[in-house]
């Protein structure tokens, strides 16, 4: 771990990756881990740096700089390892910005990701989640496990506390120790859990998830009702929207199960009979 | 309170006129701007008209800038910070060309400039960026960027002044959203006419398109561009 400290706090490694003085770096064996270590972020020549970006992305700033926005996002563990299921709807302000974001990241065969928060803070720091997971790999000849991944994560994004980041994230996998489900966010939480759910949609989700729910549940059963649960977000949250993507993790690593547009999803539910009440 | 030198008249009175205090870099300057992708081709297109407020700069100022035989980038929101984006881009693809031997391929540039806006996360660029090209396989690619780069890969787009005006007819006519009709391939004569409706239709309504349209089209032979009137008033 020391050594990882010391590569990371080499001074050279701070520089943005366009500079100069890296051009010749090749004779002397150049490092894509030491030159990448720490990313380097321009920050604006003012008094309060965070005000000056709140100032520009508020809703009330003349030009105001609109980030993308995600929304509804759930998982859970069961019998047959982890459900994953998102909506694909962006929104900046009150302009549905895409339908078709893909708000699963994977981060490598075996990890994967969630979106919910700001869509630039989620995948820059996911996909620099998985080069650091990959160097772990080519490093320590095995594996990094979830608790890891999720760790430095949460670490990575703790560093910006308060600087204006937003991101609300699930990061599941299988490693040695079996199924895992971490919640990490850009507040620098991070938790291990069962079932969770992230964005302004999963209050609902969470409503059609917890009544549903059952560790037991078969396979079509589980990946029917993370489905579900996000279907019912959609319809209720403004927010979400677009289509349900749906991700099974298994001992073997993920795999998709699908996209279905919520437009017709709809019809299909509204056809089925309704249960009791109670 | 100040010193003074002999003979100055110092006025000692409240200036009148408010000072701003706030650091503000940033202005609009307008303009559309779409992409299509189709099966071996990909149309970028844009109109050139620079506004500032309720005037107009100029009636000629390309927002798109061929990068490559495969590449085009274009770029709408505050045109300087437009600038020193594409430069920056030229830049790092000339140096990749000079390491490695080969052009940068149109999701390599994607990838860069995700990461390029988001080096910029505190101090963003204020731009809408589409990244319009062909992908290794020869199939149009149509990247979107939000002004701190989360990005995404996509058929069609259309981003900055008109965009909610032009988006939802793309989504009708090249996606056949919320139609019977079955999904197609178009071709390019047909994504082009759609491309020249999109922009002579946002010119009637938004004050920020028009003077002129000029259209790449990226085909397996090269970057072609034509050049279209659009209303000037």
């Amino acid at each position: 771990m020391d050594t990882l400290v010391s590569k990371y706090a080499n001074s050279s490694s701070a520089a943005s990756f366009d500079n100069e003085e890296h051009i010749g770096d090749s004779l002397t064996g150049w490092d894509a881990a030491n030159q990448f270590a720490i990313p380097a972020f321009d920050i604006p020549m003012v008094g309060n740096p965070v005000d000056f970006l709140r100032a520009h992305t508020d809703a009330s700033a003349e030009n105001r700089i609109r980030i993308q926005h995600g929304t509804t996002t759930l998982a859970f563990k069961f019998q047959g390892g982890i459900v994953v299921a998102v909506d694909s709807r962006a929104s900046g302000g009150s302009y549905i910005a895409s339908q078709t974001v893909k708000k699963v990241i994977e981060i490598n065969p075996y990890l994967l990701g969630t979106m919910a928060g700001g869509a630039a803070d989620c995948q820059y720091w996911e996909r620099e989640l998985g080069r650091r997971c990959r160097l772990y790999e080519l490093r320590n000849k095995e594996r990094i496990s979830v608790a890891a991944a999720s760790k430095i994560l949460s670490n990575m994004v703790y560093d910006y506390k308060g600087m204006g980041l937003s991101m609300g994230t699930m990061i599941t996998g299988w490693d040695k120790t079996g199924p895992q489900l971490f919640y990490v966010d850009s507040d620098g939480t991070r938790m291990r859990g069962e079932r969770f759910s992230v964005g302004s949609g999963s209050t609902f989700a969470y409503g059609v998830l917890d009544s549903g729910y059952d560790y037991n549940l078969s396979i079509p059963d589980a990946l029917e009702l993370g489905r579900r649960a996000i279907y019912h977000a959609t319809h209720r949250d403004a927010y979400s929207g677009g289509s349900v993507n749906v991700f099974h993790v298994k001992q073997t690593g993920w795999e998709f199960k699908g996209n279905f547009d919520v437009g017709e999803l709809h019809w299909e539910y509204q056809a089925q009979p309704k249960g009791p009440i109670v | 309170m100040f010193s003074t030198y002999p003979g100055q008249v110092v006025v000692d009175h409240p200036v009148s006129v408010p000072i701003e205090h706030r650091f503000d870099p940033y202005v609009d300057n307008g303009g559309t701007l779409l992409s299509i992708a189709g099966d071996t081709f990909c149309v970028v297109a844009a109109d050139t008209r620079q506004s500032e407020g309720y005037s107009i700069n100029s009636r000629y100022v390309p927002k798109s800038v061929k990068l490559s035989d495969k590449t085009v980038i274009s770029m709408g929101g505050c045109y300087a910070d437009c600038l020193t984006l594409t430069k920056k881009i030229q830049q790092s693809m000339e140096w990749y060309h000079h390491a490695h031997g080969k052009t940068m391929s149109t999701a390599a540039v994607a990838q860069m400039l995700s990461i390029m806006l988001y080096q910029k996360r505190f101090f963003p660029f204020y731009s809408w960026c589409i990244l319009g090209g062909l992908d290794e396989e020869g199939k149009g690619a149509v990247y979107t960027y939000d002004p701190v780069g989360s990005y995404e890969r996509e058929s069609c787009r259309c981003a900055g002044s008109a965009s909610s005006l032009i988006q939802p007819f793309l989504d009708n006519q090249i996606n056949f959203k919320n139609q019977e009709t079955q999904k197609k391939n178009l071709t390019l004569e047909q994504v082009v006419r759609i491309t020249k409706d999109s922009f002579t239709s946002a010119t009637e309504r938004d004050i920020y398109t028009g003077d002129y349209l000029e259209i790449f089209v990226i085909t397996s032979k090269g970057v072609d561009v034509q050049r279209m009137d659009l209303k000037k008033d």
